[in-house]
């Protein structure tokens, strides 16, 4: 066994540069620090059932954003995910008013997500459609369906066993039982995204799709798998919140696709596609949480959070853009041919 | 005769251009009279693109001076070309698909009435003024949507007239043309031409040089040759003052042994692009596909790799059939392909030397259903250094290469895939001379070793002196084939712009 | 000169008929179709409906400011952008003006229009500056201006919501009157359309919005001033929410804080559905506006056949993916065709 010899150095910068210097880094110290002066000077922010009521509400989120961070690196978006979530709360209530067994509908809910995000998967992937155009579209149907479904009705009365199960706490941590099927998930994702060939292809698609199809990447396939992921964790989120609240509505995850979004961009995921990383999304789904419960325990409303995270939305975008082009422009330098001209014919020669 | 009489409308003299460690452009010389029509012409790589995007104002010169109408000038951006009098017809022009022909013509400067009210009668009118001065019939309200090629260059040749363009450029402008359109295109520039305009033809097509220009003038390798007026000229010469050096210096190529046949290719058509296409691919064999830009020949590659459908005809691999529009199945079944676009489809610029060079194998990397980073690194490490990839570190990223390297790492990431075909489309194009001979120098190790190899190129001294046999293809179709003795650059060039009845007689 | 020198445009003659055909095969003419025949089936089933004089006012009112609403986001959908934002900001509008009265009650009609447009368009500014300054996708900044423009509302409103006690009494006159039997209301929506139709079909800014949408790096290229006419779409569509925000005040004269919740959809979707292409490039004012006509018919009609008016969104998102994919399908269908016939020898 030899060492090599001559090779090439693996990375251009130090470890600790390739770990820190990153937007992902940025937001964890971002939430580090918020939880630090909350806690200091905010009374029972650092209490048990603060960080257990954040995590509940924050529960949803967290598993969609999962998925979502996924569908934008690809250079997707998905704004139908707070739709799905209220359409598979009001059929889980239906189905379960209907008699049908508690643990079958939620069976059916999931695949009724993964349908729905099928049916974006089909429209983007196969006709061609701009994500953008046909989230918007299933955004307004499965919202409309599902508040057409219930009308002003809800449900109520699901099996106890089941309603406990998001209120189980870890000991005496403050951490709710629930947050395990979370960390199962993000397990799974983070192995699909940085260990799979698969994952790699997202990153490809994201990047350049042209050159990812030529070197074998599948890329409808690809883009409907993501979908039906992100319908899926939807649909897994509806049902979390009829379990948590009791009762099965069609209003329920309005806005949720906000604060999704906001969330992953606050992470690090670049609106254009092909940059992010889950750590960072985690925790920007954390930060806004933290922020929403420190304001909330201020006295704060509910809508100044809602403004607080458009605004954050907004601030990530604008920051990660002035970043690039301030990059670019220190890089036009040493810029070969074709990237600073706009309209590039098939080179006849240079 | 028009060399030397009078003002030259434009003239550049001892301008160079270099991006980092790439010269693009070492030398450009060039004079353009009005009243002219004058042909550049060189390789790949001669250094013609960079002259035009420098005179259109895409690019700031590095050295040398530039004259329009005697006065010098600086352009900082294509308006201002544009506003100086210089318009450039590309290959593919960019026009507004869903607006009409004269809304392109005339957008950001439609003809005014009161209350800012756009005159689309007098719009209108000009347009149909501009066409008939061309000669040509095209409806002015349609949208430009579905324009053929040729139709939207002479949309973009009107545009430059009603800008009162007074130097014309075209840069091969008839790679996508038909005879027909091709002579309507020369009638156009004809009349251009009499009316005091200066023009620029940039082609590969000696037979439309000769018939269109008066003068010429011939690169190489980024720096001016000669120039001379068309009728003091012959092809041999000007191929002899663009070539330069004998094909001998090239590497000379292996002697590779023939094994069986690879690949199979039967009735290959797609209505448009190619049609009934059949060739073989041995082991050990280097198979030229010849012809000029336009040919259909990378339409063929794409689709026998997959990227693009076909609608007859057959692939088989190894003796399997091949499905078509599956890349997966290409590879699959052994076939590499390092395509024409190095940037936008061979590379993710924006991802390291590794993570490229490991694209295509990544399935083959996974250990205990999960691929590492390490494991990425380690095959990366051998093909990089394989092939001797200049990177500073393997994480860099791929945008930042030269073009040799690019073109190396493009193939590393090939070769890693232990294919038993390779197509690769045009192997050195935009790359250093230095480098382009270890490239060919590669490529015939690998036939050595029993690679099969389907080239394409639009060098003629690359393809006569790699190719074991030359297939030269002309509009869609193979016109020729030809063994490595009978082919030299005049048959290939004969069967490159004649049919195939004419060349088989 | 060589080639043949024939006229580029067919003769007058057979042009007439031949634009006859294009006119009938136009998205607008299809939509006014469907009005119609929307209108008649629901007439047949309740003839109050038409024939009744709520039934021809609520018919013509009703539309009025989604009519608005489509105008204005038609000018950023054909520039290939999004506006998420302008039911919250025709919502905002709306309280600001009802607060407005409160504080100035003898407020003339004529400055609360002009006031809330104004207010509007600058509201559109911050979605169209940072748009045009980051350099950042509208759909991004205008999903956060949605929520951000919301919750302001929320905040300023608290629990309070505007009475029509509060409100100026001609104000609230105007928004319910009459001219010829005609809603005024309709009748400013229609002038506005045909003001913002024009503007759109006959100036070069208006010109330059459809080459952006259309093809965006060529518009860099021809030197096209891209940014300032994004700015000016984002401002436009911002103006319109706010005048549709004074309309809602005025026929309404009730506001709480969350007026206008859901009408971002309803204003795309009518855009949609109308033929303003989301891929930019493509469709007219008209064709947004009939689309609203055909939405508020759609409303006020599903109640009428039996469906719950909650159904109502469903309907909405069902038509904006009909809408897309029809016309997803007939350019690849066109598309296909012209290259076909340029292959025939």
């Amino acid at each position: 066994m030899t060492a090599t010899t001559v090779g090439y150095r693996e990375y251009g910068r130090p470890r600790w540069q390739r770990i820190l210097l990153t937007r992902e880094m940025a937001i964890v110290g971002l939430l580090l620090l918020t939880l630090l002066v909350a806690g200091l000077a905010i009374p029972y922010f650092a209490d048990r059932l603060t960080v257990y009521n954040l995590l509940r509400d924050m529960f949803a989120t967290l598993i969609i954003a999962l998925p979502m961070a996924l569908v934008m690196i690809t250079g997707d978006i998905d704004i139908s995910v707070g739709s799905m979530v209220g359409l598979s709360c009001s059929v889980l209530g239906l189905l379960f008013s209907m008699g049908v067994p508690f643990e079958l509908s939620m069976v059916l809910v999931l695949l009724m997500g993964a349908a729905g995000g099928l049916l974006n998967g089909a429209l983007v992937a196969k006709i061609g459609l701009p994500a953008l155009a046909v989230t918007i579209g299933t955004m307004a149907l499965f919202r409309g369906i599902a508040v057409g479904l219930l009308g002003t009705s809800t449900v109520t009365g699901f099996p106890q066993g089941w309603t406990d199960l998001t209120k189980y706490e870890i000991g005496y941590t403050g951490i709710p039982f629930i947050i395990v099927v979370f960390l199962v998930l993000f397990a799974v994702f983070v192995y699909l995204l940085n260990f799979t060939p698969f994952g790699r292809g997202i990153y490809a698609l994201g990047l350049n799709s042209e050159a990812a199809v030529f070197s074998g990447v599948n890329r409808d396939r690809t883009r409907i798998i993501l979908f039906v992921l992100a319908g899926t964790m939807s649909a897994l989120g509806g049902i979390y919140w009829t379990l948590l609240r009791g009762t099965a509505r069609g209003d329920i995850g309005d806005g949720l696709e906000l604060q999704v979004i906001a969330a992953v961009v606050l992470g690090g995921v670049s609106v254009f596609g092909g940059i992010g990383a889950l750590y960072g999304v985690v925790a920007g789904v954390l930060l806004i949480g933290a922020l929403s419960s420190a304001l909330r325990l201020v006295g704060v409303t509910a809508e100044v959070i809602k403004i607080i995270t458009g605004v954050l939305l907004i601030g990530s975008v604008v920051a990660a853009s002035m970043i690039t082009s301030f990059q670019n422009r220190r890089k036009k330098v040493t810029a070969a041919p074709s990237q600073t001209s706009v309209a590039e014919p098939a080179p006849s020669g240079e | 005769m028009v060399i030397g009489s009078g003002t030259p409308m434009l003239e550049l003299r001892g301008v160079s251009k270099r991006f980092g460690a790439v010269v693009a452009l070492r030398d450009g010389e060039l004079t353009l009279h009005p009243g002219s029509i004058h042909a550049v012409v060189g390789e790949n790589g001669a250094g013609k693109s960079t002259l035009v995007k420098i005179m259109a104002g895409l690019y700031a010169r590095d050295t040398g001076e530039f004259k329009l109408e005697g006065q010098p000038v600086e352009f900082r951006s294509t308006a201002e070309s544009k506003a100086a009098g210089i318009a450039v017809i590309y290959q593919e022009p960019t026009l507004f698909p869903d607006l009409s022909v004269t809304e392109n013509i005339f957008m950001g400067r439609q003809p005014v009435a009161r209350f800012g009210m756009i005159d689309r009668a007098a719009m209108r009118a000009e347009v149909i003024e501009l066409m008939t001065r061309l000669g040509v019939t095209i409806d002015p309200d349609r949208p430009t949507q579905g324009l053929s090629i040729a139709d939207q260059q002479i949309i973009e040749i009107a545009k430059a007239i009603s800008l009162d363009a007074k130097v014309l450029i075209m840069d091969e402008p008839t790679a996508a043309l038909s005879g027909v359109e091709v002579d309507r295109l020369f009638a156009v520039a004809r009349s251009l031409r009499d009316e005091g305009r200066a023009l620029m033809f940039i082609s590969h097509r000696f037979d439309e040089v000769f018939s269109l220009c008066d003068t010429i003038t011939v690169m190489r390798d980024g720096s001016y040759v000669s120039t001379v007026a068309t009728d003091q000229t012959s092809v041999p010469e000007i191929v002899r003052m663009m070539v330069g050096r004998d094909v001998n210096e090239l590497f000379p190529k292996l002697e590779a042994p023939i094994g069986d046949v690879v690949l199979q290719v039967r009735g290959l058509t797609f209505p448009g692009r190619f049609a009934d296409i059949s060739f073989d691919v041995r082991a050990g064999e280097i198979v030229a596909l010849a012809g000029l830009v336009g040919a259909g020949r990378s339409e063929v590659a794409r689709a026998v790799f997959g990227v693009d459908p076909y609608t007859a005809g057959e692939v088989t691999l190894k003796g399997a059939p091949l499905p078509a529009g599956s890349p997966a199945a290409a590879m699959q079944a052994g076939i590499g392909f390092v395509p024409e676009d190095r940037r936008q489809q061979g590379l993710v610029l924006e991802s390291g030397v590794a993570t490229n060079i490991t694209d295509a194998i990544r399935g083959d990397l996974v250990r205990g259903g999960v691929i590492t980073r390490k494991a990425e690194n380690a095959a990366a490490q051998e093909w990089a250094l394989a092939l001797e990839v200049k990177a500073a570190a393997l994480d860099v990223k791929a945008g930042t290469l030269s073009g040799g390297n690019q073109q190396k790492v493009v193939l590393a990431k090939w070769l890693a895939t232990r294919p038993a075909l390779l197509i690769i489309d045009e192997p050195t194009r935009g790359i250093d001379v230095g480098t382009k001979s270890e490239v060919h120098r590669r490529m015939s190790e690998l036939a050595v070793e029993g690679l099969a190899i389907l080239m394409i190129s639009s060098e003629l001294p690359e393809v006569l002196g790699m190719a074991d046999r030359v297939l030269v293809m002309r509009e869609g179709r193979i016109t020729a084939e030809l063994s490595r003795a009978e082919a030299t650059p005049e048959t290939v060039m004969f069967a490159a712009t004649h049919a195939a009845e004419e060349v088989s007689a | 000169m060589t080639a043949t020198q024939t006229t580029a445009a067919p003769t007058s003659a057979a042009s007439a008929g031949s634009r006859l055909m294009q006119l009938l095969r136009r998205r607008e003419t299809s939509i006014l179709v469907a009005i119609v025949a929307m209108v008649v089936v629901t007439t047949a089933v309740r003839p109050t409906f038409v024939f009744s004089g709520d039934g021809w006012r609520s018919l013509l009112l009703n539309p009025a400011i989604y009519i608005v609403l489509a105008v204005g986001v038609a000018f950023v959908i054909i520039s290939r952008s999004v506006d998420l934002s302008v039911g919250s900001t025709m919502g905002l509008t709306a309280f600001a003006i009802g607060s407005l009265y409160i504080a100035w009650p003898q407020m003339p009609t004529v400055v609360a229009f002009v006031a809330g447009t104004l207010f509007g368009g600058l509201l559109g500014l911050v979605n169209g500056g940072l748009v045009a300054v980051a350099k950042v996708p509208g759909m991004v900044i205008t999903l956060g201006t949605m929520y951000i423009f919301r919750g302001i509302n929320i905040l300023w409103a608290g629990t309070t919501r505007i009475n029509a006690s509060q409100m100026g009494p001609d104000f609230l006159a105007f928004g319910n009157s009459q001219v010829v039997g005609i809603p005024a209301l309709t009748i400013l929506a229609v002038i506005v359309a045909i003001i913002a139709g024009w503007y759109l079909h006959n100036t070069r800014s208006g010109r330059e919005l459809y080459a952006i949408g259309s093809a965006p790096e060529a518009a860099e290229l021809y030197g096209l001033a891209v940014s300032r006419r994004a700015l000016m779409s984002f401002v436009v569509s911002g103006a319109m929410a706010g005048l549709a925000g004074v309309m809602f005040a005025a026929r309404y004269g009730t506001i709480a804080s969350n007026a206008g919740t859901g009408y971002e959809l309803q204003a795309i979707g009518a855009a949609v559905i109308g033929g303003v292409a989301i891929t930019g490039g493509v469709g007219t004012v008209a064709g947004a506006a009939f689309g609203a006509f055909l939405l508020a018919t759609i409303n006020s009609a599903l109640p009428v056949l039996g469906i719950d008016s909650l159904w109502q969104r469903a309907v909405v998102g069902a038509l904006i993916l009909a809408a897309i994919i029809l016309d997803r399908v007939l350019a690849v269908r066109q598309k296909r065709r012209l290259i076909a016939e340029r292959m025939e020898p």
